[in-house]
């Protein structure tokens, strides 16, 4: 009974100001009535996390709260295009996001970053200089963004179902073009992996800006259209596993765990994983800090923590995307340091590129292009 | 004494209204303004009708066609599926009708993701129909990531809202006059076309625009059932604003969205003027 | 031959609604089986297993999701009914013309595509600087289930006497001790079935909330969304079972204890 007084309390409070805020974001905060306000100064206890869905050990949210008091409020994107605009808009104030590359460029270029100060990250020195100076590319002093994972992009097949189909292998983009493989092909679901494959199948650069070659990649897809079976993002994985299709192109950090799966399930098929020939994407995911950050401190803790050699084994091993972290590579065993499917020589990636931004008209032109293939 | 004391309370009684006057014009009367603002203005701010106009490139074009076709089906489908479901049910409605039509409305309840993640389930290409086909010994078949796919989802997921306002009017039917029909020797068709549709024709509009807006305007449908391969008008105007590259054209093609909900508004305000078919 | 027919006329009819019955539980009935099946596979049978259960109710985020559900629910039914009462109130006195308004103002989110609802929302939020978290949700639902409660309400407001209200007040009552009195009981249904309606309107909805969601916060239906996206797990089949198995008894212990067949 007194709860609806309160509630009723609220109604007038809220119809008067709309101000009200209402506790935290957090679900276990359950006893919290939307009547008390949140601590907006004494926030520093909290730190709001964006990042991709699948992509960290929550045991390693777990230590870390327990290990700083600090509450974490975990959320999740699909692509770097969804994680984009909310930042833009500010309509979320996160505190530390883990987009792409190219995203990265694009929000430094939108004035959406925050400067990160590394005298609170002293362990930023286990990242793999290597890796520092691929970031150049995309934050040139190295100055905003902190590693995370890298990684390729690749074909996932199904050894059997081609077998059952008749077809070889595949090598290259271009074999996802095979008319057999009607109703067999996974596609990515998100503008810039698709356009790459049809760009790095036509031997164009991944980053084209030229209309004419983004013309003939779209041209290109709108004829794979009728091959592919969907258009998915984080499902060719289960889909792949569950045989539901022959080929799907897939991130290269989820080898590990598709095989392990395959093997546990005791399926009747393998799962390969090769680097087309043509060349591909190579990626790297960094931590930011965007410029609304309430709570910078906590996030620049956050990046240290992630960065500690025994924090980013055990997050590889959970998640198994190649780490930059060159303290958690030395803790691995050999076996899986030599493991070239998850760590692929550099040698092997001479026509690989990394994504960069392109503009805002490009991205326009890519993103009208993209919706035409995906109407048709 | 007795008249001030009925001007007070009925001064009082229009204040009443103060909190839903403020809550409706915050959230309901300027969010549908700022869709209006930013439907039409660009990036610049300036006036512009160009997002608008963009719902006549081929692209937008050809997913709003789509959105009205599907919808269309589903819509004649629930209809076609509802109707005769409902006369029985009214049939039925004496005494243990009741649990019948319970049974009807239960599904409804259940989370209405849960319900489109059950067909994922059935219809994928090693889901429990093609397990069920392969024990036939017959040969598989590609059901999901489909326009038939995404109309099945469609009428699994709206049937209900056909057959309850449907229902609804059919129950208000008197007896007497279905009989009267029949003595005068009026034969099932004709009591159906003279009398039935007729008189449960405030249902069927209803029915009809319950099904046919939240049917137009689906996004997620599309997405689970239709492998994002088949882009409706829902998935364009979601997909602008969550992978975001522009929301003025998405806000654009939302009012583009918006004239078609109201001429079902019309539709219904001219054919329901007393309510008698609403579901509730 | 009569017989014969009317016969023929009921077995076709019990075959249609058996028919129907099995279109809308097929679904329903394969993921409750599947939730207790121990292979991952949906067409071989592994064995009985409780493991999928165990691992939903041990899953953070489903338990949280489900907190926020319910709590999400709860206030904003809650507060819709108190704040659409008062307005049921105020607009069944009022005259023709600003009655005809506000009743147009309520049917827009009854009337208007969800998505435009919530992308309104989500703009407006954002053009008043609201953050978007727990509070933007619990706007959001509240203002969607608003009209359900006025709508719930005022038809029962019509029927009510006005007479013996204001013989109540010609008594010497106060017009809100004449109102407790003499009208709310009589309006009590429509009161309780427009919280109802708010209560279930909010639980199901997802794509208002798609849009008007925060950091961190996801209820049911943004959970499912995101983990279908990601692949069916069968802890998504043990959740189903459990809400479908929760909102049967509910509705079995409103419908058929009071014997009021009136609600839906």
């Amino acid at each position: 009974m007194k709860k609806r007084w309160i509630a009723l309390g609220l109604v007038m409070v809220m119809a008067g100001t709309l101000a009200a805020g209402c506790g935290s974001g957090e679900g276990e905060t359950a006893g919290s009535t939307p009547g008390t306000t949140a601590l907006e100064e004494g926030g520093s206890d909290e730190l709001y996390v964006y990042n991709w869905g699948e992509y960290i050990d929550e045991d390693v949210i777990a230590q870390f709260e327990e290990e700083t008091g600090i509450r974490v409020i975990y959320d999740l994107f699909e692509t770097n295009e969804e994680m984009y605009p909310i930042i833009e808009s500010g309509s979320i104030a996160y505190d530390v996001v883990c987009p792409s590359d190219y995203m990265i460029q694009r929000m430094l270029e939108n004035d959406l970053l925050a400067e990160i100060d590394f005298s609170h990250v002293p362990n930023v020195s286990q990242i793999d200089p290597a890796y520092m100076d691929m970031s150049k590319a995309f934050d040139p002093d190295n100055r905003y963004s902190v590693p995370y994972c890298w990684g390729t992009v690749g074909i996932l097949y199904n050894t059997k179902r081609l077998e059952e189909l008749g077809v070889e292998p595949p090598t290259k983009w271009a074999d996802l073009w095979d008319e057999r493989l009607s109703g067999e092909i996974l596609m990515q679901d998100s503008v810039r992996d698709a356009f790459m494959v049809a760009l790095k199948k036509n031997g164009f650069s991944m980053n084209s800006t030229d209309e004419g070659e983004l013309q003939q990649a779209k041209e290109d897809l709108i004829s794979q259209k009728p091959l592919v079976q969907a258009y998915v993002i984080d499902q060719v994985r289960d889909k792949m596993i569950g045989g539901e299709a022959a080929v799907g192109v897939i991130y290269s950090g989820e080898m590990l765990y598709v095989q392990g799966e395959v093997e546990n399930l005791g399926l009747d098929y393998e799962l390969e994983y090769v680097l087309p020939e043509e060349g591909t994407n190579l990626w790297l995911d960094s931590w930011v800090i965007p410029k609304n950050a309430k709570n910078k401190e906590n996030a620049e803790k956050w990046i240290d923590f992630l960065c500690r050699p025994e924090i980013a084994k055990l997050n590889f091993e959970y998640i198994t995307y190649p780490t930059p972290n060159k303290g958690a590579f030395d803790l691995l065993d050999d076996d899986m340091k030599n493991n070239k499917t998850v760590f692929p020589d550099i040698d092997t990636l001479q026509n690989s590129e990394v994504f960069s931004y392109l503009g805002y008209d490009v991205d326009s032109l890519y993103n009208d292009f993209w919706k035409e293939v995906k109407s048709k | 004494m007795n008249r001030q004391n009925f001007h007070t309370g009925f001064y009082r009684k229009e204040l009443l209204a103060g909190p839903y006057l403020v809550w409706a014009a915050g959230f309901i009367v300027i969010p549908l303004l700022l869709i209006v603002y930013y439907g039409l203005t660009d990036r610049a701010g300036a006036f512009t009708l160009d997002n608008i106009k963009s719902i006549l490139a081929p692209e937008h074009a050809k997913s709003l066609w789509l959105a009205l076709a599907l919808s269309f089906a589903s819509t004649a489908i629930c209809l076609v599926l509802a109707y005769p479901l409902a006369m029985i049910l009214r049939k039925r409605g004496v005494g243990k009708g009741s649990f019948i039509v319970f049974l009807f409305i239960l599904p409804m309840w259940m989370n209405f993701l849960l319900r489109t993640l059950a067909w994922q389930t059935l219809l994928e290409k090693n889901g429990v129909i093609n397990g069920i086909l392969s024990l036939l010994h017959l040969p598989p078949q590609s059901l999901i990531n489909t326009s038939g796919a995404i109309i099945l989802g469609m009428v699994y997921n709206f049937l209900p809202f056909m057959v309850l306002p449907v229902y609804n009017v059919l129950c208000k039917i008197d007896d007497d006059t279905i009989n009267a029909a029949r003595d005068l020797g009026a034969n099932f068709t004709q009591t159906l076309l003279r009398i039935w549709i007729p008189l449960s024709v405030p249902g069927i509009i209803s029915g009809i625009t319950m099904v046919f807006v939240p049917a137009l305007t689906t996004f997620v449908i599309s997405n689970l059932l239709g492998g994002s391969k088949i882009l409706l008008i829902g998935n364009v105007i979601e997909q602008e604003f969550t992978r975001g590259s522009n929301w003025h054209l998405g806000a654009g093609l939302s009012l583009v969205l918006m004239a078609f909900i109201l001429a079902s508004m019309a539709l219904i305000a001219k054919y329901d003027k007393n309510g008698e078919g609403s579901a509730f | 031959m009569a017989r014969f027919k009317h016969f023929f006329r009921q077995a076709w009819q019990n075959a249609y609604l058996a028919l129907m019955v099995m279109f809308l539980y097929a679904p329903i009935g394969t993921m409750m089986v599947l939730s207790f099946n121990a292979s991952k596979s949906r067409t071989q049978w592994g064995g009985f297993t409780l493991r999928w259960y165990t691992q939903m109710f041990a899953s953070r985020n489903i338990v949280a999701a489900l907190q926020n559900t319910l709590l999400i629910a709860f206030l904003s039914a809650l507060i819709a009914t108190a704040i659409g009462l008062a307005a049921s109130i105020a607009i069944n006195g009022m005259k023709t013309a600003p009655k005809a308004i506000l009743i147009g103002v309520t049917n827009i989110p009854m009337l208007n595509a969800d998505i435009v609802t919530g992308i309104s929302l989500m703009l407006a939020f954002i053009a008043f600087g609201i953050s978007l978290g727990f509070q933007t949700l619990l706007i959001a639902h509240i203002t969607f289930n608003i009209p359900y409660v006025i709508l719930s309400i005022m038809p029962k407001l019509k029927q009510t006497n006005r007479s013996a209200y204001e013989a109540a007040m010609d008594l010497g009552a106060g017009p809100v001790y004449a109102f407790f009195k003499i009208v709310f009981p009589d309006i009590l249904p429509g009161v309780l079935s427009g919280f109802l309606l708010a209560f279930t309107m909010s639980l199901d909805d997802f794509i208002i909330t798609h849009f008007t969601k925060g950091a961190g916060i996801n209820t049911l239906s943004t959970l499912i969304y995101s983990e279908v996206r990601r692949g069916i797990r069968p802890s998504m089949y043990a959740l189903s079972t459990v809400i479908f198995v929760t909102v049967l008894l509910l509705l079995i212990a409103s419908n058929f204890a009071p014997r009021k067949k009136e609600k839906v």
